[in-house]
This record gives structure tokens, sequence and C-alpha cells, in this order.
């Protein structure tokens, strides 16, 4: 049963970050995570008055504040042309309507949890996230990054171009993900990321050039073949990593063939 | 009452408190208990099998707003069963309110009382348990003659002789034939032997158990809880806590769901000891999680088929064995078991010559096991119609036209289940019906949607009871009020069902009298004339016979007081409904005769009626589904279930319609989404929503239910059954298409996508 | 601490909340005895009420966080509700009723949305609110229904 002693609202992210160094203090996102755990919470900091909620565009690029739900980014026209309908894809089945109305961008982030879709599909796009303290890093290093006191402010979606394609396997169709699979050729750049192994999703970067020449039926094989052999996956009550690979293999060679007819 | 002639029955009336509901009105146990009842919550074990060494409670009590904290040295002695069945149940007694003996990861070790949720959860954590752990029976495949006993107790005691010895973990066995099934086998030309097993599949009813309780203006134990069986539950507490029946009312308010798992008294027990040692008032209310691992589940169970049939495919033996996990108690397993063979064999009585049905029923250290819709029918039947399948599979035969070859049909008498004789069965056309609507023959040639995905069908016959033949007791009491309306106080419990209504609509039709005018009260037992309670698809065909008995009764009353109104002789009088007509044409009218009832009059304007039927008329049914597979992931989507029912009449068609498809959803989650998994302590993993996944509205594609109408003599108004046999068949339906998807025939449950993705071609 | 919130249309001050009280609980001790909780785990919908007319799950959000905003449940969308739910009634899709009120503000957060969305869009929005009696297809035939009987009335 979850404890909290002390409510509180930050006026500024200054006064969240102060008291947020305290290890019995806790930030709040949507709630939907914290709420099943069973712990004592000193203070729990509530972001909630500080503007994150928002979307800014710029030419550049989508800022996207820590607090916005899942939901409202699963509606934004503009990322949803640009990412080619890929976060959208990601995000619709993620339990339903009201959870997503809850659960924010950031918490999504913040939490890298290994079953995340939110994740996956973000790490295939251009993405950084700001942190209070540390700045802005690349998602994909923030991934890999062990948790600290450091606060999630935005997360930053850069308008790069280039075809997304997001594909997630559940045993249920709200469910958590048995394997989520998102792949992205962004200003020429191949990228296919796979989460839910079910351990924290991975970027795979066309490292050996196989897709140099493009996406043909033979070129998608041999990369789903080295992401099934460099993936690791493992199994828990969902799925085994027998499985799991074999899914490795089967959905990035069908998201490169995707990619491949959405370059058209 | 000829079925031309009715007004209600046979129409789609509202039900009667579907306002109340859809506008979240408070009628629910915890809406109008109390507030300030204690707060009872369960310290519950965190081992599969062990024995409570020492329990200190000592610091757990003195936290602020703890009231008191029961341990096993606290309560009775007297074993007893939470089966909500007859007397004598076939249930062995073998639980205690608390037991030393721990028998799985859920079981009650404490009772805390407390003045808030967070006081009890905190003295939760300061109860001071050393557990002596024991060896646990985790597999049921093991589980006879293991040398761990789940219950070696002494004082296990068995009021039923069912084959139970708990010497060898064995709560129920048995056998029974007819003809010599080996000789017919013998002279088959092909003989199938596959073994199929489903899991204990959770009822994940929306409001889990939850009991309020405290001592009425009289001092007696006032028990409000969402049960199914309210007499039962009054049997259970009385013997469970050592006082009379009369110190004790149950009632039922509205109930939000229960599918067989409020047949069990999970939750009464516990505040019900609170309130009698406390003299406070004290409310239980179930978490999801507790619901999931100490509630009362399907029965897991295996059941070996072999079925011998002629190369042209007349089925000529059918040879079950069904091994049953009753889990660490016995609720429900000697009956459970039965329906695995009596609810699918007969359904091949058309070409049978020969049967034999033999079981086991076992004790685990896992979650005891309860009544879940379908009641073992459900697991027998995705046993043979999954055999049968894989028959016409192997013979290159139709499989609608090989069952067409097969089944019962009506006038057929049934040596498999009790020789009984299927007076109403519509089964033919139910299947004729189903083939038209789902467009079988274009529907069931495997098509390759040129994307990696398939689309393929499979069928599924079904059956089930009504009501427990010779055993259930269904009353009504029916009372006249002075403006000539009526009050129906029944002891059956509508759990969403809808029998309140339905029973309105027979009570209705016999009195010639507008729904409206029938109130319906239910249940409780200081008010309620005795009814088993609504279970095994009972309450339509029992309960509504005794509706009709009742009109019957009170319609002569209302005679005989009409014609002392009338200056005639009550055999000479007609009655109209809103009147009573002597031969010479006078009338007096219906609210007249109520007044008279209340000045100067011996004759009780009410009357209480009771059936009891000798049958249990089956119902029949017969699914068809069609679903999309992905060969390479494994994803299986159900596009369309199509449905024909014989319910008998349909009394509401609305209902039966939504019941129909309500078994459906649920039987399409126990196929493919619904899992049942322990660690390899025997913890439960699927403990939450979060993990046990029942269908969404995206998850059962589009459902079409029809009725073919057949007209059960026996019961009220020619209906039969509807409640559980609409469960049955989408596990082998659904099982069927996948095979013919993929060339994989999976026999066990529920089929995931990994399973379907990594499944191997048969070796036969 | 104090939770001060519009709730219903009404001011509503109450002393003395536990920080880590939910907006479920606090809405139940407000008399809001439509709320209903089915999971725990923010998985079945039955808690749903709207905070400043957006639907959310009651069972996860703090009463501290809703405190200073609009909330809403069943009990004061009444009339708004009694226009649709004769047709779910008219279905005997009702049955146990327990995830009626969850089902029914979501249909209308729904509605209010999107006031004639396709079936694949009302399965789509209506996925988090489970129901374990109705198998789902008679609540879509009697919203459908609905929609059908408002299309039949000319708009004034």
């Amino acid at each position: 049963m979850l404890s909290i002693q002390n409510y509180l609202r930050a006026e500024s992210l200054d006064q969240a970050y102060q008291l947020n160094q305290n290890r019995r203090s806790h930030l709040l996102a949507g709630m939907l995570w914290l709420r099943q755990s069973d712990i004592t919470v000193g203070t729990a900091i509530d972001l909630c008055d500080l503007g994150l909620d928002t979307i800014e565009e710029t030419p550049e690029e989508y800022r996207i504040g820590a607090t916005v739900p899942l939901r409202r980014l699963e509606h934004h026209q503009g990322i949803a042309a640009l990412t080619g309908g890929a976060v959208e894809a990601a995000l619709k089945d993620i339990v339903g309507v009201q959870f997503r109305n809850m659960a924010t961008v950031g918490g999504s982030i913040w939490g890298r949890f290994g079953f995340s879709d939110v994740l996956t599909v973000l790490l295939a796009a251009d993405c950084e996230v700001e942190l209070y303290k540390a700045g802005r890093i690349s998602l994909e290093r923030f991934a890999a990054m062990p948790y600290d006191r450091d606060i999630l402010t935005h997360v930053v979606l850069k308008k790069t171009p280039g075809p997304m394609a997001y594909h997630a396997v559940r045993n249920a169709r709200t469910d958590f993900p048995v394997l989520t699979c998102a792949a992205s050729c962004l200003d020429g750049q191949y990228k296919v990321v796979i989460g839910a192994r079910p351990g924290k999703a991975v970027v795979v970067h066309d490292e050996q050039g196989l897709l140099k020449e493009g996406i043909t039926p033979e070129s998608a094989r041999a990369f789903a073949d080295y992401a099934a052999e460099t993936v690791p996956t493992g199994s828990n009550s969902r799925a085994g990593a027998e499985y799991r690979t074999h899914l490795v293999r089967v959905l990035t060679q069908r998201m490169l063939c995707q990619l491949a007819d959405k370059e058209g | 009452m000829p079925e031309n002639k009715t007004k209600y029955v046979g129409t789609a009336v509202r039900k009667k408190d579907s306002l109340q509901l859809l506008l979240g009105k408070p009628v629910y146990t915890a809406d109008i208990a109390p507030q300030g009842a204690l707060v009872v919550k369960l310290l519950r074990s965190p081992h599969a099998n062990a024995m409570v060494k020492t329990i200190d409670t000592t610091i757990a009590k003195k936290v602020p707003g703890v009231v008191d904290i029961y341990t096993w040295q606290d309560v009775p002695h007297n074993r007893y069963t939470n089966a909500g069945q007859t007397y004598p149940e076939p249930s062995p007694y073998d639980r205690l309110i608390l037991d030393r003996h721990l028998r799985f990861v859920g079981d009650p070790v404490a009772i805390i009382a407390a003045e808030t949720e967070k006081a009890a959860h905190k003295a939760m954590k300061l109860i001071k348990v050393e557990y002596e752990v024991l060896d646990a029976v985790l597999d049921f495949r093991t589980a006879k003659d293991n040398p761990t006993l789940v219950h070696p107790e002494e004082d296990w005691l068995p009021l039923c002789d069912v084959g139970g010895d708990n010497h060898r973990n064995l709560v129920a066995s048995g056998e029974e034939k007819d003809g010599d099934v080996e000789a017919v086998l013998a002279g088959c030309d092909i003989v199938l032997d596959h073994t199929y097993h489903t899991r204990a599949a959770n009822q994940a009813m929306m409001e889990t158990f939850r009991t309020y309780t405290d001592l009425d203006r009289y001092g007696r134990l006032h028990v409000l809880s969402s049960t199914q069986i309210v007499f039962h539950c009054r049997r259970i507490l009385s013997r469970a806590l050592g006082i009379p029946k009369s110190r004790i009312r149950v009632e039922k308010p509205r109930i939000g769901g229960g599918f067989g798992a409020k047949q069990t008294s999970v939750s009464e027990v516990y505040p019900a000891f609170v309130t009698m040692k406390t003299g406070r008032p004290a409310m239980i209310t179930y978490t999801r999680q507790e619901s999931q691992i100490a509630g009362s589940p399907r029965h897991e169970m295996e059941v070996r088929v072999r079925l011998g049939a002629d190369k042209d495919g007349r089925i000529r033996a059918l040879d079950l064995y069904t091994l049953s996990n009753s889990g660490a108690y016995g609720e429900h397993g000697p009956t459970t078991v039965g329906l695995s063979g009596h609810k699918s064999i007969p359904l091949y009585t058309g070409s049978l010559e020969a049967f034999r049905f033999r079981y086991d029923v076992v004790y685990t250290n896992l979650q005891a096991a309860g009544a879940y819709r379908g009641y073992g029918a459900t697991q027998g039947i995705f046993a043979v119609e999954s055999i049968v399948n894989e028959l016409a599979e192997k013979l290159h035969i139709d499989p609608t036209e090989l069952r067409d070859r097969n089944m019962v049909r009506q006038g057929m008498t049934m040596p498999a289940y009790y020789n009984e004789p299927a007076n109403a069965c519509a089964l033919d056309r139910c299947m004729a019906r189903c083939r038209e609507i789902f467009d079988w023959e274009h529907r069931y040639p495997v098509r390759d949607m040129g994307n990696g995905k398939v689309r393929a069908a499979g069928v599924a016959m079904a059956m089930q009871g009504s009501g427990i033949s010779g055993v259930d007791v269904g009353s009504v009491t029916l009372k006249l009020s002075e403006d000539g309306t009526y009050n129906l106080i029944i002891g059956a419990a509508d759990m969403g069902t809808g029998c309140d209504t339905i029973l309105a609509q027979m009570a209705a039709d016999c009195m010639d009298c507008p729904v409206e005018d029938v109130a319906v009260f239910g249940a409780d037992t200081d008010v309620s004339p005795y009814d088993s309670g609504s279970y095994a698809s009972s309450t339509t065909y029992v309960t509504g016979k005794a509706v009709e008995k009742a009109c019957a009764e009170l319609t002569g009353r209302i005679c005989t007081i009409g014609a002392e109104l009338l200056g005639c002789d009550a055999a000479d009088v007609t009655f109209e409904g809103s009147c009573v007509r002597a031969a010479d044409g006078r009338t007096v009218s219906l609210t007249d005769i109520a007044y008279k009832s209340q000045v100067s009059n011996n004759c009780a304007a009410e009357v209480t009626a009771t059936h009891s039927s000798p049958v249990s008329p089956p119902p029949f049914m017969v699914g068809m589904a069609e679903i999309e597979l992905d060969k390479l992931t494994g994803e299986v989507q159900v596009l369309e279930y199509d449905a024909v029912v014989d319910c008998g009449t349909p009394v509401n068609p609305a209902l039966a319609r939504v019941q129909t498809e309500g078994g459906i959803a649920q039987g399409i989650g126990m196929t493919l989404t619904e899992n049942v998994t322990y660690d390899a302590a025997g913890k439960p993993i699927e403990s939450s929503f979060m993990q046990y996944k029942i269908p969404t509205r995206l998850d059962v594609g589009h459902l079409h239910v029809e009725f073919e109408s057949s007209y059960e003599p026996t019961g009220p108004f020619g209906a039969k059954s509807i409640g559980e046999i609409v469960i049955n068949t989408p596990a082998p339906a659904i099982a069927h298409a996948i095979m013919r998807a993929t060339g994989v025939w999976h026999r066990e449950l529920p089929i995931t996508p990994e399973v379907i993705a990594m499944g191997k071609a048969d070796e036969d | 601490m104090e939770i001060k919130l519009q709730l219903n249309g009404r001011a509503v001050c109450v002393p003395d909340v536990a920080p880590d009280t939910t907006l479920y609980d606090f809405l139940r001790a407000q008399g809001c005895a439509s709320v209903k909780c089915g999971c725990e785990t923010s998985n079945c919908g039955l808690c749903t009420v709207f905070l400043d007319d957006v639907p959310v799950l009651s069972c996860s959000v703090l009463a501290a966080r809703a405190a200073g905003h609009k909330v809403t449940t069943l009990e004061g969308l009444q009339a708004e509700a009694a226009e649709f739910v004769g047709f779910i009634a008219d279905q005997g899709a009702d049955q146990c009723g327990f995830c009626n009120p969850g089902f029914v503000m979501n249909t209308i957060a729904l509605l209010r949305e999107n006031p004639d969305p396709t079936d694949e869009e009302i399965k789509a929005y209506l996925s988090g609110n489970l129901c374990r009696c109705s198998g789902y297809e008679g609540q879509l035939r009697g919203i459908r229904r609905f929609l059908d009987s408002r299309k039949e009335v000319p708009h004034a």
C-alpha cells in the first residue's frame, strides 16, 4: 500500500529539484506505476503547476513537456505527420483512453521501463531529453543511464525527415507487449529498436552496412538475422526468449519492408 | 400455460433494475453498508504448504486503530465446506476459519479487525509468524498417492461417499459406463486418443468478494453479502461459527457479477467472526489480487479422450478419463468433474454404442477451485468437441456433417445423461441455422490473405443442464396487494442475469397483469422462501416453474375470495386478470378482492410454491468462429463468432442474447488470453488484471447470436436454461480454427501467440 | 491537508484529507457511490470520472492533485446519461451493472469528443472499460441505436 506523508505542488523547477534530492521524496508523474508500489514517500512532489504540459513547435523540433499525457502525444497532428503515424501506432493500445489521459511522456521515458512502447518508438525517432541539471542529451544515451535524482523536463523530438514504422506483438490487445519493434531511416541512417525483450529497449544500428544499398527483401532478412543474433531476449510470464528472438527476426524484417514501402 | 398466449414471456422486457444500475445508484454491498464498520483484512500465507509454528500478534495489536487480531487458536474447531450446495454437501468438510496448517499461497493466517484500512495494513506487517515450510504438491498429475498429504488431518469429514480419501489426496473418484467400451473400440476403424488440458480460469466478476456484517436489533448476526446462495451461506456460517441458524440472517443486494464465484462462501465468515467476537459492524472487501489468488476459480482439468469411429464417421465409442485439480480445499470438486463427462458424451447419443467415464479429483497446494459457469462441462466439451474435430480432419469429412451424422436428436434417450430423454432438442436445427448465418461453406476453407495472414474457421457444439435433477429446490412467494398489484419474493439470486425480471415476466403472464405490477424482492433468508440459490443453470427452469405453481395457487385463492364477494361458488368463477367473473357475467375487480382479503378474511391472498425437477433438460448450442491468424507472429484475432442456441423458449430474448454474448466472450478469454501459472514455489503469477487478461472489446470480434427454440414440456413456458452453456463452445471452435490455419492441434489452453508461432506439427 | 474542489458543479471543501488519499476514496466518502473500483491496477475503467472534463481513473489520481480542479461523476451527469442509458437497458446489456457507471462516463466522454463515431472508434475509445458480463456486443448495439435515434431527430 502506497503511503505519502506530504504532498507538495512545486512552484518552480528549482524547488522541485532541491526537494527531490531527499531520497524519501518522489516526483509524481501519471501515478499509474507509483500507485501500485508498497512504499512510503516522504514528500510527493507534483510538477502539475509548472506548465510542462504543452508541446511547443519550432522549425527544428517539437519540445514535449514532461507532464504531457500520452493521449495528447498520440493525437498530435504534426508528430503524426512527422513519424508517419508510428507514434500513434505505438501508443494506441496502451490500456485505454483514461490511462493514456494520465500516463505522461515524462513518466514513461524517465521510468525507462522494459515494456515501454513509448521508449521504443521515441528511440527510433531523433530524440533528446532535457534534464533540469544535466541539460540536453540524446534519448539513447539517457536510456542507458542509471536512475539519479535529476528532473526530466522535456522530451525533444527533432524534425529529422524519414520514414518510421512500428509494431508490437501482444497476447491481448491492450496488454503489455510481448515484443516491440520500431524502425526508422532518418537522414539515411537506419535504426531498429527492440523493446519488451522483456528488458529495456535497445537500438540496433546498421554498423555492418547491411542496408547500405537500401532495403530489399534480402537485405531486410540479413539485417533481421543480425538483429536476432545481437538483441538479447529473456523470458517472463508473457513469452519465452526463443519466441522473442523469433519475433525480433520477423518484426525487424517486416518493419524494414514497411520503411521501404513508405520511402516508395 | 400454452406457448402462444404470452404477452411478456418471449419479449425483451427491460431489466427491472436497469436504470438504477446504469445511472450508478447505490445498490451494491459496499454502497449500502453503513459507514464506520470495522475494516477486516486477512494476513495470507506466503507458502504453499506450511504449519504455523508460532504466531505473535502482540506488537500488531498495539497499532492505534487495531481492535483485535485472531489466529488459528481463536476459532471454532468445526470443519466445514464453503461450497454452496444442498445438504448433505458432496464437498468434504475440510476447512477451518483459520487453520494452523496452511495449504496454499493465500490461505488465511490471521484476521485483522481495525478502525481503518491503514491501521489494518500496518498491523499486518507487524504480525510475527514463524512457519514450518513443508513440501508442496504443485502438479496435479502427481497428487494422487503423493507422500505429501494436503489434508492429513484426522477430522477430515466427507458427508457423502464420492470416492474421496484424504490419505491419498483424493477428493473424489468414480466410474460410469454403458456397454463394453473396450470391445467397441477394438472393432472401430479408427481410434483417436488425446489429452486436453484446461486451466483454473478465474470468473473475474467486476465486483470482488465482499461482505458486511452486524448485529441486528434482536442481536442476531445480520450478513449483507454479494452472494448467489443466501440459504447455503446461512448454513455454512452456522456450522463454521457454531451458532444456530435462527440467529443468522443473510441477504444479498445487487451483485456485481458472480458466474459461480459467489456460489462459494468465500468472504462471509471473516467479518461474521469479527462481528460475533466484537459485537461491532464489520466489512471485508477483497482486493482484486485476493479475488484472483484466494477465490473460487474453475477446476483445472486434464481430460483424456479415446474416440472410436467407423471410416464413414460414425462415432461408436467414447472413453473419458478426467483428472481434476480441486486445489487446497474440496469445494465443488466431486460435482464439477461429473459434468466433464455428463455434458459432453451425450452430445453423440445419436450413434454411440458404448461409453465409459472415469475420474479422479485431487487435492494440491494451489488455490482451491470452485464453481465457474459451465462447471466442468466447459472442460469436457473442449476435449470431446476437439477430438471430434480431429476425427473430421482425419477422415476428410466436413465437421458439421460429421456431427449431423452423430448428434443427439429430439426423442432420443441419453444413456450418458442418466438415461434422461431429450424431450426438447433443436441441436440439428441449431447446426443448420448456424451453418447458414455463418456462411460455413465459404468461410470454412482456409483463405490466405496475402500478407502472412490466413483466415480460418472452426465449429463446436455444447450442452448443459437446467438445474440439478432431484436436488435443486426453487420457491417463490406471491402476494396480492390491495391495489391489485403483486409482490414476488424469491430466494434465487439475480447477479446481473436478469432473473428478477424474467420471473416477473412469467408471473405477469400467469396473472394477466402488466409486468410493472409485479414487484420482485430477493433474496433474504428472513423473508424469502427457501431456494437453493442461483447456480447450475437452475433459476429460469426450476424457480420459473415455482412461479407458475404459485400463480396457479394464488389465482385459486383470488377466485375463492372473489366468489365470496359475488355470492357464488369458487368453481363457478373465472379469473380474468383485473377481475373475477361469475358465470352470469357479473364481475368483481381485483382491487376489491384485494381489499376484501384485508377485512374479515380467512383465505390468505398470498402463496408460497416450491418446485423441484426429477430431470435436468439440456439446452443445446452450436458455435462457429472465424479467426485471422498471422502465421509468423502467431497473433490471432477472432473476427466473428456466430452461435445458435436452443434454450427452449427464450423467456427474454434480449437477456438471453446478452447472456450468450457474455459467455462467448468469457470463452474467448479462456481460450486465448486468460493464463493461470505459478512460480516454482506455488505463488500465482496472474494475480491482477494487469497480468490476468480478460478480453477487452477489441479482443472479442463480432458476436452474432440467434435462437432455435424447442419447447421443453417440463419447463415454465417451455423454457430450459441459458446461463452456463454459452461458455462451452469457444475453446474447441477456436482451437479448431487455429488448427485449420496452422496445421497444429493445440490441446492446452490458453493458446497464446507464442504457442501458435512456435507450435510443432503433431506427430500423428 | 485541506482539499477544495468543484464536485459536480458544487464547491466542496474537506479538511484533514490524508495526502495519499486517492480521488476514488475521496469521492466515495463524498457520497459518490457510482464510482466503483474493480482492479486497483488501472486496468478496468470502473472508477472513471472527469477531471476538468477529461476522463481519468480516479483510483490512480491523488485527491490532492484534483484540488482546485473540476471533478465530475455520474451523479453530476444524470440528465446527459439518461438520454443514452435507456438504449443500453433495451439491449439488456446493463447486466450486473457494476461496470456501468465507468462505461457510461467514458461513453459520454467519447460522444462529446466525437459525436458520430464508427464502431471501430467506439471500441477503441472504450477499450479501457472492462465488462465481464455482456461480451460488449450489446453495449455496442445500444450505443449504435442511440446514435441512430439522434440522427432521426432533425437538429433544431
